[in-house]
């Protein structure tokens, strides 16, 4: 018997995936675990594993569709049942079935000298007595209770509603349908009342579109441009954006890169990049600055006890955001393993649900692309992000004369909200003077 | 305009039928000089003589047998059954012939006859007098089953069921002929295959016909003022085929149905309708659909108080209306 493949949940607020690629084709092998299908959600690129051994019998979705998490989107013929871990729901109670049967004659009437004891004749008397003597079965009492009639199960699901939250007046104390109805209603205007209508304007909502002229091409969102333009769109609606920028001297950072990167690389395999410097100057400015690893929460603040260092990955159609969970933990080399490692699988969209969750402070890093002032979005509710500039030399005044130096412009923009520029840029000094602090003979564990 | 009772209003639609297509005739025992057991056709013989006013033997089967030779020779002839129980000698002329002449002709020969049975349990009836046996013909392809219980609508179906071209058995509740009284207008027409509403509501509906849409209409008063339960009350007036649409939307609209009728309610025609509710009304159901019927015996008992308890009382029908509202 053939067994649906459902969308799974990649992440917990993801509702809709893409199937971007078939990686099987129908009437093909199917093990369990097996990679079924390249999805592409709000989030990450998965491979969605077969959840059943056997054998594809069709596909419910086309390439490219994008469907609500739970869609079916494949059905796979299963040679045995017991083989099969998935969908197996626990056995239903038959009421029905097991429901008592009174065996009533044929003809059953008092002028019949068969005729037993007294029936009841009305429906009506008939259900108040019930068919009782069986205690595992439940009686109509308290189905009453338990289920609900189709008009309230239907308005309940028109309305999404739950029967349970509503108080009923029936019989026993069921739900009826005027109760529901007022619920709704008391529900409706309870909402017209407290809360205006939101004035949205995510991309999801029926947009207004530009004029089109000839030649121009329209390209559908993909799930992860969609996700970058609503987290955007929420971060800047959301958070009241304030930006600060330290110019930091790296030339003592420059001149151990420069000594090291060779020989670094060889020992450890991995590049020596300005990054994990960063990173670590960061972290240890987060721990002097725990204001900065904080998350708004509505009425409140949340100050994150772990660092989870959220890195930006260009993907030239996309960026994502990966996880170094507990960056302070790491040393430079540890970070430079983590980074690397991240970057990679980024690039190769091979990142779980895991690997971008749990970020508690972003550090951007668009100075690799040559930038050298940048006034990043925050990556809501996180309370900051940091944006790492290009290196470049530059005339500046040290000790009242002229000198070229290595210089970085470093900023944050934060979540005013929950600090103000005080903090912000004690923090950035933090993080400015770690950096500063290096020279040739550093050491780079 | 004065008020006529149901007896009246039959006797005028059947004269002025008779006055208007001499084709029209009447026929059964006692129907003639006595002018009926109950004076419905009082009077008719002196005005249209004994050719067209004929009292025959007593035996059904003749009865709705000459009924179907002459309607398939151009007359429509009205067979009036003196009481609903005296029908079953007559069963097979009405169910294998009358039923089905027109199909079985090839359309040919259609049999426009009306067949007039008075019915429902009186004081004294006892078995002979009393039964509700609507249903035996509910079940029967070619048949039309109409059971009116108000005198306007009573005239002007009998004249629906004497112009339609098939055989019409015409149901007559012998408690509501005095019961009810209205003015009855010359110009008022009802179809058959059409319900009625009597009374509009939004908690539950009734579905009723005869004494028990009588009662079902008092009761329906009594929980507005005391209890201010809103009774939706819909009479079918037509038993087969029934009008599904006024049911349904009644049904639809209170979610919440109870039918009643005085006939043994195992395998009534309250059994049919509930089934067409629990059907098509499922999705707008707030409640089981309830029937309240005579019980599973043979008839009507001749002691009074056991007759009493036959017929569903006016208590009983409040009491499952009271328990439906509040379910």
């Amino acid at each position: 018997m053939a067994k649906p493949v459902t969308m799974p949940q990649l992440g917990e607020s993801v509702t809709e995936g893409t199937i971007t690629r078939w990686l099987k084709s129908e009437g093909d092998e199917v093990a369990i675990d097996e990679p079924l299908a390249e999805v592409d959600t709000d989030k990450v690129n998965a491979e969605l594993p077969s959840p059943v051994a056997g054998t594809i019998e069709k596909f419910l979705v086309s390439e490219g569709s994008t469907v609500d998490v739970g869609t079916e989107i494949a059905l796979v013929a299963v040679d045995g049942e017991a083989d099969s871990p998935v969908t197996d729901a626990p056995p239903r109670e038959n009421v029905a079935a097991e429901a008592p049967t009174e065996e009533f004659p044929a003809s059953d009437t008092e002028a019949q000298p068969v005729a037993g004891e007294e029936k009841h004749t009305t429906e009506t008397r008939a259900s108040q007595s019930g068919g009782n003597g069986h205690g595992e079965i439940q009686d109509a009492e308290t189905l009453r209770l338990t289920r609900s009639s189709p008009v309230v199960r239907r308005l309940a699901e028109e309305h999404g509603v739950e029967i349970a939250e509503i108080p009923g007046t029936g019989t026993g104390g069921r739900v009826t349908r005027k109760d529901i109805e007022g619920y709704i209603e008391e529900r409706g205007t309870e909402r017209e009342e407290t809360t205006p209508p939101e004035p949205e304007a995510t991309p999801e909502r029926e947009p207004e579109r530009v004029p089109l002229y000839e030649g121009d091409s329209v390209e559908d969102l993909t799930g992860i441009r969609r996700a970058i333009a609503n987290r955007m769109s929420t971060s800047k609606r959301e958070a009241p954006h304030a930006w600060t920028m330290v110019e930091v001297d790296v030339s003592g950072l420059v001149a151990l890169r420069e000594r090291e990167r060779a020989a670094f690389e060889e020992r450890e395999g991995v590049k020596l990049t300005y990054l994990p410097f960063i990173v670590k100057a960061v972290v240890a400015g987060l721990k002097e600055h725990p204001v900065l690893n904080s998350v708004w929460d509505g009425d409140r603040i949340i100050l994150r006890k772990r660092i989870n260092v959220g890195i930006a990955v260009d993907l030239e159609d996309a960026l994502i955001v990966p996880v170094i969970p507990d960056a302070d933990e790491l040393n430079i080399l540890g970070l430079a393993r983590k980074i690397e490692d991240l970057v990679h699988r980024a690039r190769a969209r091979q990142l779980g649900t895991e690997d971008v969750s749990g970020g508690t402070f972003t550090v951007n890093n668009p100075g690799a692309l040559g930038s050298v002032v940048s006034t990043p979005i925050i990556n809501h509710p996180q309370a900051a992000i940091l944006s790492a500039e290009a290196i470049v030399k530059r005339p500046v005044v040290v000790d009242d004369a002229i000198a070229i130096r290595s210089m970085m412009n470093l900023e944050v923009s934060f979540d005013h909200r929950v600090l103000d520029g005080g903090a912000a840029l004690k923090f950035l000094n933090a993080v400015k003077r770690r950096l500063e602090a290096y020279g040739p003979e550093s050491d780079t564990g | 305009m004065a008020a006529k009772n149901l007896l009246q209003a039959i006797h005028e639609g059947l004269a002025e039928e008779m006055r208007a297509d001499e084709s029209v005739m009447v026929l059964g025992e006692d129907v003639g000089r006595a002018g009926g057991v109950f004076r419905v056709t009082q009077g008719l013989q002196e005005e249209f003589g004994a050719a067209r006013v004929i009292d025959t033997p007593l035996a059904e089967s003749l009865i709705v047998g000459s009924a179907i030779g002459l309607s398939v020779n151009g007359m429509r002839p009205v067979a009036e059954i003196q009481f609903a129980d005296f029908i079953p000698p007559a069963f097979d002329q009405i169910v294998n012939e009358a039923a089905k002449f027109y199909y079985r002709s090839n359309g040919a020969w259609p049999c426009p006859i009306t067949i007039r049975a008075p019915y429902g349990a009186v004081p004294g009836g006892a078995l002979y007098h009393s039964q509700s046996v609507e249903a035996w013909f509910c079940n029967t392809p070619g048949l039309k089953v109409v059971a009116p219980t108000y005198p306007a609508d009573a005239k002007a179906m009998i004249k629906s069921a004497i112009r339609d071209p098939n055989p019409v058995l015409f149901f007559e509740h012998k408690r509501t002929y005095r019961l009810i009284k209205e003015e009855v207008p010359d110009d008022h027409e009802v179809p058959i295959g059409k319900a009625r509403v009597h009374r509009e509501g939004t908690d539950i509906t009734v579905i009723a016909y005869g004494l028990m849409l009588y009662t079902a209409l008092e009761v329906a008063r009594k929980l507005s003022e005391e209890h201010g339960i809103e009774t939706e009350v819909v009479e079918p007036r037509t038993l087969y085929p029934l009008d599904k649409e006024t049911i349904l939307d009644s049904a639809k609209e209170t979610g919440k149905v109870l039918v009643i009728s005085e006939a043994n309610l195992t395998g009534s025609v309250s059994g049919e309708i509930a089934a067409v509710v629990a059907r098509e009304a499922f999705e707008w159901l707030d409640g089981p659909v309830m029937r309240l019927g005579a019980p599973d015996v043979p008839a009507a008992a001749f002691a009074r108080p056991m007759m009493d308890h036959f017929v569903p009382s006016e208590e009983s029908i409040e009491e499952a209306m009271l328990e439906l509202a509040r379910y």
